[in-house]
């Protein structure tokens, strides 16, 4: 059975209404109202988990552009041809199925006062909490010669979808020994491992396809995410592919020419065949619209991820300034559980109970070569701090490996399935 | 798009094919002995002989001629109940299939065991498991195989009664990866486990006698209260 909106509101909610009294009921409007803006990692699972647990208290409205959400996690798999696009793209139909009302319009406004947000689409829709789970959008000039009008000749493939089938689209016709560049960003960043695990999976679709081909990587970082780990793997799996070029060697300064398809480090010009800019990132657009950025990010209390700045928004994942947890899927997913029950609370009393957050990143090096990182974390007054920690040993034995990457895709499946229903 | 159930009907299709294909010769051939040694792997879930009871699974006594799903107090997955109701009942060749690529004929079992891939361990194991059914009749009085799983857990922490509630909250940590639905893709299900089971698991992880690193990780910051509360959730999950 299809459940549509529309029963949904006249079965559930009627009942709800008339056995709960909610502790907050906004002037005006029957039910709370909760808006959340992106439907990633985290804003879906706010907005599902909001629905399912409220059992139709709380009106939740998921805002999100797009109708098939293409996860950044496993899109470099698909680079290395361990996954088809169409395994990564997902719909938002059971998430609809499961009482969320959700509007594939861009939110282009926020007014506090009013509490309201505004669609391109012209529509003006009212909360009484707002969440934002905008994900990244990327700093103006910090590539020189690169702009989002180049994304086409250099892509960043960093929102996965069209960008992650155009860099494959050239991977795959790279001339024989051409060679592959990266530009890595600077700290913070999105997934901290996936530049360099797209790295390996460039280097496992070369190695089969064009094995004399080279990888070029410009990194600003003096080191990076799990860099014992890839480098071991580089070794063992690529050796003499990829050379990388960090802040010593002039990695931190460079600039692209689209047009001629070269990339300068440090006043050396290097003709390339692809070239993936990955810039640097800055919190999605909306929430600076909405005034709750401090710089590039959104700064949130730990208990809630409430805003510092408006105690009626929330931020979530990438887009949020909380402290120790990295930006990555999981993190969001992770926060976005915290933050519905507290919003939840708020609005109809429910119980809240202390936050608790926990990340783990896997990384795919090679076939059934994975790898991960992972934590736990908790809320102190000033962030999110860490706990407890673990990550893979160089040297594990290929059995350890081939259960990390299986792992991993049951991970794949397990969060996508708390994220969307 | 992921069309999962697409997917499923595929892998049940080609379950059906080698369901057709599978020669019956194994049946009389297995070594009992050995597949007492098979029944190794099966142990932490599934007991069977005398004082046999259900655990994370059924248990296994009167397996033969027994209709997939046919235990009244056990709680199966939808998958199970499916197979059941459309007529699968266990046999050697039925149980052939089924243990070499569980998940192959009940995509939805909440069984976390890739298989027994190598063919005279199963052949092995289905005789051993043939001599606890009443049908052949040649049930020796066998010693249980599987006993309660060891442990030196305070008594005190297996009387703790958990909150539900609070497990519901908590289990957001455990569903990035485990599936609420109990379906197991590479990550092992944790659903309708009976709460002594789980309570001991994660202990064992907390105190690190179990050995996995997110695991050890994230048991390790739950309280002896966390932790019940977490069993009586997910013991007592719907479908």
């Amino acid at each position: 059975m299809t459940v549509n909106r529309r029963t949904f509101m006249g079965t559930s909610a009627a009942a709800a209404a008339a056995l709960a009294a909610p502790m907050v009921k906004a002037a005006g409007h029957g039910r709370p109202k909760v808006i959340v803006v992106g439907g990633g990692a985290g804003g879906a699972t706010a907005a599902r988990y909001i629905a399912k647990d409220s059992k139709g208290e709380i009106d939740v409205t998921l805002i999100e552009p797009t109708r098939t959400y293409y996860t950044c996690f496993f899109s470099n798999l698909y680079l290395g041809g361990f996954k088809t696009i169409d395994d990564i793209g997902h719909g938002y139909g059971t998430l609809a199925a499961g009482g969320v009302n959700v509007v594939h319009d861009w939110a282009i406004g926020v007014d506090r006062d009013a509490k309201t947000v505004s669609l391109a689409g012209g529509a003006s829709l009212p909360y009484d909490k707002l969440i934002l789970s905008p994900g990244i959008d990327f700093v103006d000039g910090s590539v020189p010669g690169w702009d989002l009008s180049a994304q086409n000749a250099m892509p960043h493939a960093y929102k996965a979808g069209s960008q992650s089938e155009l860099l494959k689209a050239q991977l795959m016709a790279m001339p024989e020994g051409g060679t592959f560049a990266m530009v890595a960003p600077p700290n913070p960043y999105r997934c901290p491992p996936g530049p360099y695990e797209r790295v390996s999976m460039v280097a496992h679709f070369l190695k089969q396809n064009n094995p004399t081909a080279k990888i070029l990587i410009a990194d600003p970082k003096a080191k990076f995410s799990k860099q014992g780990l890839f480098e071991e793997g580089w070794q063992n799996h690529y050796a003499g592919m990829i050379t990388w070029i960090g802040p010593d060697f002039g990695g931190e300064n460079v600039s692209v020419d689209p047009a001629a398809m070269t990339l300068n480090i440090d006043g050396e010009v290097n003709k390339v065949d692809v070239c993936n800019v990955i810039p640097a990132m800055k919190a999605g657009r909306i929430a600076e619209l909405a005034g709750v950025t401090d710089g590039n990010w959104a700064p949130v209390n730990a208990a809630d991820m409430s805003t510092k700045a408006d105690p009626d928004i929330y931020v979530l994942g990438d887009a949020s300034q909380q402290g120790d947890m990295p930006k990555s899927g999981f993190s969001a997913n992770s926060q976005a559980k915290v933050c519905a029950n507290a919003v939840r609370g708020a609005l109809t009393g429910s119980k809240v109970f202390p936050a608790k957050f926990s990340n783990t990143c896997w990384s795919l090096i090679a076939p059934n070569d994975g790898v991960k990182v992972g934590a736990t974390y908790e809320a102190t007054p000033e962030k999110i701090a860490k706990v407890d920690g673990f990550i893979s040993q160089t040297g594990e034995s290929a059995e350890v490996r081939k259960a990390t990457y299986e792992e991993s895709e049951g991970w794949y499946t397990g969060i996508t399935t708390d994220m969307l229903g | 798009m992921a069309d999962r159930a697409a997917h499923n009907r595929r892998t049940v299709a080609l379950a059906a094919v080698f369901w057709m294909c599978a020669a019956p010769s194994f049946a009389q051939s297995g070594d009992i002995e050995a597949g007492r040694d098979v029944f190794q792997r099966c142990s932490g879930c599934h007991q069977v002989g005398q004082g046999a009871r259900n655990g994370i699974g059924p248990h296994l006594n009167g397996l033969f001629g027994r209709a997939a799903a046919g235990l009244e107090d056990f709680r199966y997955s939808k998958s199970f109940q499916r197979a059941g109701a459309g007529g699968l009942e266990w046999h050697a060749e039925t149980l052939d299939v089924f243990l070499e690529n569980p998940r192959a004929m009940t995509s939805g079992t909440r069984m976390s065991f890739p298989g027994v891939k190598d063919e005279t361990d199963r052949a092995n194991l289905i005789a051993y498991l043939r001599t606890f059914s009443d049908n052949p009749a040649n049930i020796p009085e066998a010693d249980p195989t599987a006993r309660a799983r060891d442990h030196d857990l305070d008594p005190a922490i297996l009387a703790l009664v958990g909150d539900p509630e609070y497990g519901e909250y908590l289990s957001g940590e455990c569903t990035t990866c485990h599936q609420a639905a109990g379906g197991d893709d590479g990550i092992p299900s944790i659903v309708l486990w009976p709460e002594e089971d789980f309570v001991v698991a994660l202990h064992a992880y907390k105190n690190k006698q179990r050995a996995h690193p997110v695991m050890q990780m994230i048991a390790g910051r739950l309280s002896d209260e966390e932790i019940a509360a977490l069993a009586a959730y997910f013991g007592n999950l719907e479908e």
